[in-house]
């Protein structure tokens, strides 16, 4: 299946895996951060809601 | 119903709720497909040997890095012009989507550049100004939060983010510009006798739409997030006031 890259293959798999590891990590970060804005938002309405 | 009425952070909150499932499906769809199929499918080059496959990750992001500064313009003068907060966040929401994708091309460039080049680095045209548009994504994401006042931070970034466009399109055009250094001219061309083969271009081509994909989802998840830290700012400030 793994495609054969003959003497290039360092640079191939480093430049690939270089690219999917930062846009993974980058996806990751704003999906908690996404996440972490919406609770810290729905918290501080429901407190603000109980309190009047 | 007019274009500004999405600057309405309600309104855009709804339209982006809306259409951030679809772009983000689409997106994974079409990085899914090209990047397998230009990993898998597509044969090596007769110059550059197997590496021709790091194309499909180095130039869509290279692409998106300069595009993204584009669009972080637009907003910026939108914000500058028109005063919508949901213009100013965007573009503050889109800086780090454009930093990884500057990183990625200037990475990817280094790692394909060794064996092609005999060298990882050189002070190219091309090359420089890419590096000094990704320290100016660096200095736009450091200048947000330097400043407590939102307002203003909004007008200074917006002004750097004006600066910065010098170097987005030096990075684009610095080819055409100084007929020297090592990097080639545009991989893509709308001149059809300056094209890769089709068996690259198309995957490339799918790859490119995955990544403009992936920008939009992104952007708007990250505006979203910003709407919503703006609004729990506003909030707890009330409440320290009540």
């Amino acid at each position: 299946m793994m495609p054969d890259l003959g003497r290039y293959t360092m640079t191939v798999l480093s430049a690939w895996g270089a690219t999917l590891v930062l846009l993974a990590v980058l996806v990751g970060v704003s999906l908690w951060q996404a996440a972490r804005a919406k609770r810290a938002l729905g918290a501080q309405e429901e407190r603000m809601r109980k309190d009047g | 119903m007019s274009l500004w009425d999405y600057a309405n952070p309600v309104k855009f909150m709804r339209l982006s709720g809306r259409l951030l499932p679809v772009a983000s499906i689409l997106a994974g769809i079409s990085l899914a497909v090209g990047l397998v199929w230009g990993f898998f499918f597509t044969p090596d080059a007769e110059n550059f040997g197997s590496t021709v496959k790091v194309i499909y990750v180095h130039v869509p992001a290279a692409m998106m890095a300069i595009n993204i500064w584009v669009m972080m313009l637009v907003a910026s003068l939108i914000w500058l012009v028109r005063r919508h907060h949901v213009s100013a966040l965007a573009a503050k929401a889109a800086a780090p989507i454009g930093a990884v994708m500057t990183l990625i091309a200037l990475i990817t460039g280094a790692i394909w550049g060794q064996p092609m080049w005999g060298t990882w680095w050189a002070w190219d045209p091309r090359l420089t100004s890419f590096l000094i548009l990704f320290l100016f994504y660096l200095g736009y994401m450091a200048l947000w939060p330097a400043i407590e006042n939102t307002e203003t931070a909004a007008d200074l970034t917006s002004v750097l983010c004006l600066v910065g466009s010098v170097f987005a399109v030096l990075s684009r055009y610095a080819v055409n510009f100084w007929n020297q250094g090592l990097h080639q001219g545009a991989t893509l061309s709308l001149d059809r006798q300056q094209h890769i083969a089709n068996v690259y271009w198309v995957p490339l081509l799918v790859c490119i739409a995955g990544f403009v994909l992936l920008f939009v989802a992104l952007v708007l998840l990250r505006t979203r997030t910003e709407i919503r830290l703006r609004r729990l700012r506003a909030l707890e400030q009330r409440e320290r006031l009540a």
